[in-house]
């Protein structure tokens, strides 16, 4: 396998760094950067589903008062399409076609900027009917995981832009399709941990506290 | 270096050095059925079925969509191995330890 790995590398030249595993170490360190974020969002998730149904009944509102199911569904398929969009601007530059690559790149972004702005909109939704980040314990959790989501989905934006630009000012590699890789894995990643929070957070019904089903 | 101007490698010999990567069809394909199972996820938690049977439920196609794009979109089904044993370990470090803190505050018998 190390031997097909090298082999690999070798193909694009200098586009690869060096490795002493076989494998690019940026990408290694990729893989394990994701590794250490299944460990941050697993907390910020564990803490969420902890305080689910739980507090005081008075101090409203809870998660069956605001949700909008449907706005939310439209926000996770839109994120879904920006990860299809992404493996076909690696498929673009994998075939050195850096007009299609910039294309499907731009796409990636403008969905991510979609879903970013959905969740700019429910926040303000939610703020507007009394759900401040200090109500209750389902606001705190709900805001601190759902927005550190949206941080890191604004942070794939921006990477997208930057390869856009990146690659219209000529400043890529001769071979593109690593870095697109790259910035594509953290990509895939933030959807994935959308695809817990979707289910976690809003599919699965949750008790309102005092009330039946809740603690 | 422009893209447009290399020469060393055709598209089509480049490409050739990422066999085993899906093809654009194929990623279509997985697009349309993350698609459907999203679409199946909330046509189950607007089906009015018990808990029971409705948290399973998603559980499971979560964990299919999931799955679909850790080994699809992100290549660990046709990369190198020691990939996913990284992104492995620290997802199930991340699954065993955050289960005990959840069994630990006894969240499941509430």
């Amino acid at each position: 396998m190390a031997d097909v790995a090298i082999a690999h590398g070798e193909s694009h030249g200098t586009d690869h760094p060096e490795t002493t595993t076989g494998l690019p170490h940026t990408k290694l360190a990729m893989w394990i950067f994701l590794a250490s974020e299944c460990m941050l969002f697993g907390a910020l998730i564990t803490t969420y589903v902890l305080y689910r149904g739980r507090g005081d009944p008075a101090q409203g509102p809870f998660p069956n008062d605001v949700f909008d199911i449907p706005y939310t569904s439209v926000s996770s398929f839109v994120l879904l399409a920006s990860s299809l969009t992404m493996v076909l601007a690696l498929s673009a530059a994998q075939e050195r076609d850096a007009g299609r690559m910039r294309l499907w790149l731009l796409t990636t972004a403008l969905l991510g900027m979609t879903f970013v702005g959905g969740q700019v909109y429910e926040f303000t939704a939610f703020y507007n009917e009394g759900l401040t980040l200090s109500k209750n314990l389902f606001s705190t959790t709900f805001y601190v995981l759902t927005g550190f989501h949206g941080v890191h989905v604004t942070v794939g934006v921006l990477m997208l832009l930057s390869l856009v630009g990146l690659s219209s000012a000529r400043r890529l590699p001769e071979d593109p399709s690593f870095p697109i890789e790259m910035v594509g894995l953290y990509w895939h990643f933030v959807d994935i941990v959308w695809i817990v929070i979707f289910t976690v957070v809003y599919l699965i019904p949750t008790p309102s506290p005092g009330g039946p089903g809740g603690p | 270096m422009a893209l447009e101007q290399r020469e060393v490698e055709s598209p089509a010999e480049h490409a050739a050095t990422h066999a085993g990567h899906p093809s654009p069809k194929e990623y279509v394909r997985i697009g349309v059925i993350l698609g459907v199972l999203t679409a199946l996820e909330i046509g189950a938690s607007y089906a009015g079925v018990s808990g029971s049977i409705l948290i399973p439920t998603l559980f499971v196609l979560a964990l299919v969509k999931f799955a679909l794009v850790v080994l699809w979109f992100m290549h660990l089904k046709f990369d190198d191995r020691r990939y996913a044993r990284f992104f492995v370990m620290g997802l199930s470090g991340a699954a065993v330890l955050y289960l005990i803190v959840l069994i630990s505050f006894r969240v499941f018998l509430t």
